[in-house]
């Protein structure tokens, strides 16, 4: 089967290098999702995994989960362009959105291709190359870090370096070193004469490709990745960083609908006012 | 007795702290804390690791280390590790230990050199040794039995390899991997102190208010260091600078307050830039008191090659004429338009043919007239040092001398303690040991050394490479205590307290690490053993180096705790007991010695190396080892000393292990000692393994203690000589000493009178220092060009030495085919050749590969990506390995790091083996390649 494959790759004269079992295996896979899965599963797990699901990574430029989900077709072209075997197609028992690309960053992190191959085989734009480019001189060039995989978090209870060891594995390890990973420096009182070189994250560069997961030494990972969306807090437009002119982006298509309500403020003014009985003690 | 958790944790603490400082604890809380681990038992040793000496506590259960944890009682590290430290408990249990001795045998079961790795009897792998020696002496004579040692030998398994090498076989050709790593820091400490390693000690950290690190990345190489250093900076941010100093930049200049990136080679001019500006621009912050009182100024040849071969000898063995294009400056060299204004005063300008006629005497050096060195200096300028000591194309001239400028008033400002840190960049360097020379240079000016806080200081990369390669001296030329076997005397000295007869030690000592290897692609070493190193894999343009194992008639024999490269290449593969398997002691970069006792038994059939130096010392006879032999080539001779043997009461059937190892001193040494008890000891009693020995009978153990007594023997060397260790007991009781420990008390600065009890006593009246360091104290005179003989000699009784060192290029840089420099070393997460770190999972998936560092604007411009696998490729071989242009280190454009833990990415194929010719320590920081796509 090998052998006859890859002699019709070169018959065909494709200018492309020899199909991997683990690529085949993919298409393979992609292409009859829909219908072995249900044959294996049966309709229940189909639907339980066809749902999102919120703690998956996906690859560079994928668009927001709810239309990633509408928008891939499941083809398997961006597991298939990408170098590190990072990206698995979503098979039944995953747990995934079945025929969905995603990734686990402690097995296999993103390892941020400046040429990003993943992303311009989407047919569909649910990997949307907008996303992960710039416009440098006019020109619009690929540029990884944009990509908003997710977010790496720190269990600081886990993490030796709160405890003083110098490790910082996953600094050394983060493709934008100082940048999205940072060191904080701090006395440790307990021995007097050392420093805790303790890893920070800044949430506006990290891309989330999981390098860092990846490379931590601890049994389960102090340090990982999570979907921006899970990892992320919001905070209300309402009130601006005075100190922070930049943060005045966010009145940017601010709705004006600024009514607010409590349970106090329930009934109309007129009716609570009428409603009023303050001789009788309840 | 109950005790809650709150109230066990807090006797356990106060428990391991009081043994610490020698407390007495209450019964009570003793007996409690002994309770509460009876299911493990915690006991002191230190890291495993590098030259910082970190202490650790193990814990042990069922007969395996199951945990470690920081000592807090340590004064190095106060209870913390690095990451490598964190993984001690895990670094013996690799499922691929070696468990058996594995021979190569052919299909008859006999020996070949062709034949595959099968298991064989501790017996039959010293009969085949025994054969294999046997044959080596008489076909080449003792030089001709050959060991590669290490840094990280155990102090006692360090003494006897060096016992049974130098009085045993007679060999000298003993030499550490530590010959790598700090040999050119040996050299600055002899020739400027007359007495190896540094004054100051870790102490400096905390006191001073300036570090600037000269080649070391000490956040990923001293990480323990490191921290102490972030949290000085830490504790004055405004006072306190921090200067990193680079071929590239690493992670030190994360916390620097300024980074100088600088031309490969180009520290000589640095080094030279701020003396210069001392001497003629700010005369008035030279400490003339001190110079006056306690300095000479010197100089030497300059003519003294890069420790290669020669080019004739080269082109006989068939090296190709690509290699010969570097190698044929060991013989001339054109004077480049770099150095040529450097070297104006020794009478060279650019253009001129410069003959290495001195290589045989690259050590030799005079005095010379203050005035002399002021000339010297004199091309030094600003301008100069700046043109040629940029190292990033892209920063400008004028962002450089800024730097430049910056960093001399740092080390000028009267008000400012400095301390100069380095490790490997400086070492491993053609002119490793000028460079070293060059930094004790600008302290002495301004008269901080050997001050608190004050110092150039020598970092050591390995864990005993200052215990025991340095102090015991497992080198070819040295003898324990910084005694040296070319001086009668000296070895004299060691005859008498090793109760052999004079004349028993080789006087010859010239087969270093490098040589030991060119040795055997020569075809005269014919018996070769590695011990705790992996030289196949650390040694400079290895290509050579594995042929000749291969090929040549040497027999090669590898201990090692993990199969690595050397062990592919051997004909013997030993298994060794790894650290917390067997009784030892290391001594780190401040002179402190540590102890430890054995943890646990030995997996399979792994014995130390102690006992595997001790046991083949019983192969041989004092009849077969001591009669007349020759040596050097054959222009000398090792006398015939059996008479005198005779005569002091040994018989010629004496074995080796009888008159070094099991004579009357060695079994006065009770096995049964308090030290002991409760621990293993396996070379003392055997263990429950029952191991078969190299009789073929089960090893029931020597009957003595072994391990006391190698170290009270060892111990007599330095006693009264500024060497002094205290006694065996003494290290089991407390967290390590700094040597000369006089009276109970280590000494933390070395040559002050104020802290020194040796500076005291050498000291005249009135004095605050004293250089007592006894070598190399009697030497000629002459000017910057040469000796003149007529001036006769000058005696520096107690008084350090300043050197003039010119800049030189290194013998091979980029250029059209070559054309991008290749700078190698480590990371944080692997020890060394990564024998046992790249066995730690957590360590393994952090980094599992070693990745070529490489400036963006490179790999664009070469149409090379980030990710990509290219070919790094010298003229002496290639290796391939993945580009990456952001990660931890960001060389400037034209040149690459590849770090050499890695065995896949085998960079030592790449790597140049040129030496600093004086300290024969290899430039693995410099040599030319070209990249492309794989």
């Amino acid at each position: 089967m090998s052998n006859q494959e890859s002699k019709t790759t070169k018959d065909n004269k494709k200018p492309k290098v020899e199909i991997t079992e683990r690529r085949r295996f993919i298409v393979l896979m992609a292409q009859s999702v829909g219908l072995s899965a249900l044959g294996g599963l049966g309709w229940a797990g189909y639907v339980q995994e066809a749902k999102s699901a919120p703690l998956t990574l996906r690859p560079p430029g994928a668009v927001k989960e709810s239309d990633f989900l509408k928008m891939c077709i499941k083809c398997g072209q961006c597991a298939e362009a990408c170098p590190y075997d990072t990206l698995i197609i979503a098979k039944p028992g995953d747990n995934k959105p079945v025929g969905t690309p995603y990734f686990i960053a402690r097995d296999i992190p993103c390892y941020m291709c400046e040429d990003i191959p993943c992303v311009p085989v989407c047919p569909t734009g649910a990997l949307d190359v907008d996303s992960v480019s710039d416009v440098k001189d006019g020109k619009k060039e690929l540029e990884i870090r944009k990509a908003q995989m997710g977010m790496a978090i720190i269990d600081k209870h886990s993490c030796v370096a709160f405890w003083g060891i110098q490790c910082d594995a996953c600094y050394r390890a983060c493709p934008l070193l100082d940048k999205a990973l940072k060191l904080e420096y701090k006395q440790n009182k307990r021995t007097g004469k050392h420093a805790y070189l303790l890893p920070v994250i800044d949430e506006n560069v990290c891309t989330g490709c999981g390098l860092c997961e990846h490379a931590c030494v601890t049994d389960k990972p102090a340090i990982y990745v999570l979907p921006r969306e899970v990892a992320l807090g919001k905070v209300g437009d309402y009130y601006i960083k005075g100190w922070d002119k930049k943060d005045e982006k966010r009145l940017e298509g601010i709705s004006t609908d600024v009514t607010t309500k409590t349970k106090r403020s329930e009934k109309k003014a007129q009716d609570y006012l009428n409603s009023g009985d303050l001789f009788n003690d309840k | 007795m109950s005790l809650s958790r709150r109230d066990f944790l807090k006797t356990t603490a106060a428990a391991t702290a009081a043994t610490a400082v020698g407390i007495t604890v209450p019964q009570e809380v003793e007996a409690a804390a002994k309770q509460g681990q009876k299911d493990w038992r915690w006991d002191k040793a230190v890291c495993r690791f590098c030259g910082t000496g970190c202490g650790i506590m193990v814990a042990t259960k069922g007969g395996k280390i199951v945990a470690v944890k920081g000592d807090p009682a340590a004064p190095v590290n106060r209870g913390l590790n690095c990451i490598k430290g964190y993984f001690n408990a895990k670094i013996m249990y690799g499922a691929d230990r070696l468990t058996k001795p594995l021979l190569r045998v052919g299909p008859d079961g006999k020996f070949s050199k062709k034949g595959k790795f099968q298991p064989v009897s501790w017996k039959r792998a010293f009969d085949e040794m025994e054969r294999a020696i046997r044959k080596a002496l008489k076909e080449g004579g003792p030089e001709a039995v050959g060991v590669f040692g290490s840094g990280q030998y155990t102090i006692q398994e360090g003494y006897a390899a060096h016992k049974m090498m130098k009085i045993g076989f007679r060999s000298n050709a003993i030499d550490p991997n530590a010959r790598h790593c700090m040999a050119s820091a040996v050299v600055g400490f002899f020739q400027t102190f007359g007495i190896d390693e540094p004054s100051g000690c870790y102490d400096d950290i905390e006191i001073t208010d300036t570090i600037v690190t000269w080649g070391a990345n000490m956040a990923e190489m001293h990480p323990i260091l490191w921290a102490r250093v972030t949290d000085r900076k830490l504790n004055d941010p405004k006072r306190v600078k921090v200067v990193n100093i680079s071929t590239y930049r690493h992670r030190c200049s994360d916390l620097a307050d300024m980074e100088i990136i600088f031309s490969p080679s180009t520290d000589l001019a640095l080094w030279n830039y701020l003396a210069r500006s001392i001497v003629y621009d700010h005369p008035d912050v030279i400490d003339q008191e001190f110079v006056k009182r306690h300095i000479i100024f010197t100089t030497g040849f300059v003519e003294i090659g890069y420790g290669m071969r020669a080019g004739a000898e080269a082109k006989k063995l068939g090296y190709s004429e690509k290699e010969l294009e570097t190698i044929r400056h060991e013989d001339a060299k054109t004077v480049s338009e770099k150095e040529g204004p450097g070297l104006a005063a020794l009478g060279y300008k650019a253009g001129d043919k410069m003959v290495m006629k001195h290589r045989g005497h690259a050590l030799g050096h005079w005095e010379i007239p203050f005035e002399e060195f002021k000339k010297g200096l004199e091309p030094y300028t600003l301008d100069y040092v700046a043109k040629i000591a940029k190292g990033d194309p892209n920063e400008s001239l004028e962002s450089f001398k800024k730097k430049l400028v910056a960093l001399k008033d740092l080390y000028i400002d009267k008000t400012r303690k400095m301390v100069s840190f380095w490790t490997m960049g400086m070492n491993q360097h053609t002119r490793g040991s000028w460079v070293n020379e060059q930094s004790y240079m600008v302290h002495f000016l301004l008269g901080k050394q050997a001050k608190p806080g004050m110092g150039a200081f020598s970092l050591t990369g390995q864990p005993s490479a200052c215990g025991t390669a340095r102090e015991v001296g497992t080198f070819t030329h040295r003898l324990p205590a910084d005694m040296l076997v070319k001086i009668p005397k000296h070895r004299k000295v060691c005859e008498k307290i090793w109760n052999v007869p004079e004349g028993t030690v080789n006087p010859v000592g010239k087969q270093h690490m490098v040589k030991i290897h060119r040795e055997i692609e020569d075809g005269k070493m014919k018996f070769v053993w590695a011990n705790v190193c992996n030289p196949w894999q650390d040694t400079a343009n290895a290509n050579h180096w594995i042929k000749a194992a291969r090929e040549k008639d040497c027999f090669i024999v590898v201990s090692d705790g993990y199969p690595g490269i050397s062990a592919m290449v051997a004909d013997l593969v030993l298994p060794s007991a790894m650290i917390y398997e067997k009784w030892g002691s290391y001594g780190n970069a401040e002179r402190r010695t540590q102890h430890w006792r054995q943890q646990v038994v030995p997996v399979g059939e792994a014995m130390s190396d102690t006992w595997q130096w001790i046991e083949l010392s019983k192969r041989f006879t004092i009849k077969d080892l001591w009669g007349e032999s020759k040596i050097a080539g054959g222009k000398k001779k090792l006398p015939n000393v059996i008479e005198a043997a005779k005569k002091m009461g040994y018989k010629e059937t004496d074995t080796m292990f009888d008159v070094l190892f099991a004579n009357s001193y060695y079994r006065s040494f009770k096995a049964n000692d308090p030290i002991g008890e409760g621990f293993d000891n396996s070379e003392v009693f055997g263990d429950h393994r029952n191991v078969k020995g190299s009789d073929g009978k089960v090893f029931k153990g020597y009957g003595f203690f072994i391990q006391k007594a190698l170290w009270e023997e060892y111990r007599k060397f330095g006693i009264g000589h500024g060497h002094d260790l205290a006694d065996f007991d003494t290290y089991h009781k407390v967290r390590g000493l700094r040597w000369p420990v006089v009276d109970g008390k280590d000494t933390p600065w070395r040559f002050n009178v104020k802290y020194d009890p040796y500076a005291r006593k050498h000291a005249k009246p009135g004095e605050e220092f004293a250089f007592y360091g006894p070598a190399l104290k009697n030497i000629k005179r002459g000017n910057l060009k040469h000796i003149e003989k007529e001036k006769g000699k000058i005696n520096l009784a107690n008084k350090a030495k300043i050197f003039f060192r010119p800049y030189m290029d290194p013998p091979e840089m980029p250029d059209s085919k070559y054309d991008t420099w290749l700078c190698t070393g480590r990371v944080i997460e692997h020890w060394h050749s990564g024998t046992m770190t790249m066995r730690v999972p957590e360590l393994y998936r952090a980094v599992p590969e070693a990745l070529c560092f490489m400036n963006p604007k490179d790999a664009k411009a070469k149409g090379l990506k980030q990710g990509q696998m290219i070919w790094v490729e010298s003229r002496r071989g290639k290796v391939k390995a993945r580009i990456e242009t952001r990660g931890r280190n960001r060389p400037p454009q034209g040149l690459v790091f590849v770090p050499w833990f890695d065995e896949k990415v085998f960079i030592n194929k790449v790597t140049l083996d040129a030496t600093c010719p004086m300290s024969k320590q290899t430039d693995y920081k410099k040599c030319a390649v070209r990249l492309y796509k794989a």
